[in-house]
């Protein structure tokens, strides 16, 4: 435990379900899917037709020549820490650059870019290659553009842990401020990979779901017919603050960051540990740098993907670390699988959820695995006061990441 | 063969597309740099989009002494 109180005090999103984070809340409380389908010609080859692709293209808040140098990735991130940073009402305060840090990931980064100048590089030549395609691809690209839009000065940290990037920049976040390294730090993460190359790779790991002829009901997580889970993209960010700080100020707390536990698997680089057993030492970390106790958590957004053998592990987790009390719920069966990004906007979810008193639903849970004895939040938003609630993000590389926060 | 005032509106076009440059600021006697705002990258895009559209080779070490838009007028129609 530590001495130092972080509070939450802004959110930004962009995402499948909304431009923004009030959008996309009202989105997930209504049920609704952001699957759709591919229908740009290149999908016409894939196994995999589907995505969760974001509702507000970048291009629409971001000005043209701008856009020029910025990869898709870097676009959304700078949208969602805009929203977050004005969100917090930091702006001309006083707030001393020096004291502002960014803690910011991708799980996979400017691939887009990548693959976009290699065919400029086939099909023109070298001369034609973007001079702005190293800062377009580069896994810090993200980080650096949103401290060079907010002045950031105490440090611009890329983390890269796969799908538990956004919560692992987070927990990495509150790290900071416990140090003493900075007063506020945006964190969050972003990923936008829908392009046939990440597609067809991850579908020759047999990963996603090819339910291309019912986008909407394809991410059903915990449910019996799940096949996969649905790429999704889009972006999440949260100011993070030293307690005494937002106080001083007068600020606008959403809830507490209480703890947060990473471990590592040490068990295969893709295949998750059916018995979980390293997310349920994340899980314990988690609960304990809270000064918690497993029952004191009311509320899991979980992992869940909507993989076979993920979605079960992460139940068995649960229980082990926390208890059978939590109601729990895969936010994913809405917005897919966000990559780097779902923790950062799964964090967002969970303090949602914390400040409205209500568990966003589990969409597509038609027929539940016959192994799932948790009480989930199926089809419909269920109201519940909660205290305390947890955040899991699990990742290729075998990284697992458990946040906790609590009502302020 | 362009007139320097075809060039010139090429220019401004090359320099609109890449840089965000209002097509009215663009004259002879303005600097790349410090008139126009453009940056070094986006200095390369715009020499890249010049060679091709004036059919004219610019060598890097050609490009420093490129500081006006008259001066890439007067190269472009020394060397198209």
């Amino acid at each position: 435990m530590s001495t130092v109180d972080v509070v939450v005090t802004g959110l930004g999103a962009t995402t499948p379900l909304g431009g923004d984070v009030a959008s996309t809340w009202d989105a997930m409380l209504a049920g609704r899917s952001g699957v759709s389908p591919l229908t740009q010609e290149w999908a016409g080859q894939l196994a995999v037709r589907i995505a969760a692709q974001i509702a507000v293209d970048p291009a629409e808040v971001i000005e043209r020549v701008r856009m020029r140098r910025l990869d898709r990735s870097e676009a959304m991130a700078i949208v969602a820490a805009n929203e977050a940073w004005a969100d917090a009402g930091l702006a001309g305060t006083g707030l001393d650059p020096e004291r502002l840090a960014v803690s910011f990931g991708s799980g996979i980064g400017g691939a887009i870019t990548m693959l976009d100048q290699d065919d400029v590089l086939e099909q023109s030549g070298p001369r034609r290659v973007s001079p702005h395609t190293v800062p377009m691809l580069m896994p810090n690209g993200p980080a650096a553009y949103v401290g060079l839009e907010l002045g950031a000065r105490a440090g611009v940290r890329a983390m890269a842990s796969a799908c538990a990037t956004g919560a692992e920049a987070v927990a990495l976040g509150l790290d900071l401020i416990r140090a003493g390294r900075a007063d506020v730090v945006v964190a969050g993460s972003t990923e936008a990979v829908i392009h046939p190359l990440p597609i067809a790779g991850f579908a020759s790991m047999r990963a996603m779901s090819t339910r291309n002829d019912d986008p909407e009901r394809a991410s059903r997580p915990w449910d019996k017919n799940r096949d996969g889970f649905v790429l999704g993209e889009g972006a999440g960010a949260l100011i993070l603050e030293r307690a005494d700080h937002a106080a001083a100020r007068g600020a606008t707390v959403y809830a507490r960051l209480a703890g947060a536990g990473i471990t590592s698997d040490g068990y295969d680089i893709v295949q998750p540990d059916p018995e979980c057993n390293g997310g349920i030492r994340a899980m314990r970390m988690a609960v304990r740098d809270a000064g918690l106790t497993g029952a004191d958590i009311v509320h899991v957004n979980a992992h869940a993907t909507s993989t076979p053998v993920g979605d079960m592990g992460e139940i068995k987790g649960i229980k082990a670390a926390l208890g059978s009390h939590p109601v729990i719920t895969s936010t994913k069966s809405m917005t897919g699988h966000l990559l780097g990004a779902a923790g950062a906007l799964e964090s967002i979810a969970t303090i949602l959820a914390i400040r409205d008193g209500v568990v966003p639903p589990t969409i597509n849970l038609d027929d539940p695995d016959d192994r799932l004895d948790l009480d989930v939040a199926a089809h419909k938003a269920r109201p519940l006061e909660i205290a305390a609630a947890m955040n899991n993000s699990f990742g290729f590389g075998g990284h697992n990441v458990a946040l906790v926060f609590t009502r302020s | 063969m362009a007139t320097r005032e075809e060039i010139t509106s090429g220019l401004a076009e090359i320099l609109e597309e890449v840089a965000g440059v209002n097509p009215e600021d663009v004259a002879e006697g303005k600097s790349f740099t410090d008139d126009l705002d453009v940056d070094s990258l986006s200095m390369v895009e715009v020499v890249v989009a010049a060679e091709e559209k004036f059919g004219v080779k610019i060598p890097d070490n050609e490009v420093q002494n490129l500081k006006t838009v008259g001066d890439a007028v007067n190269y472009i129609t020394a060397n198209a």
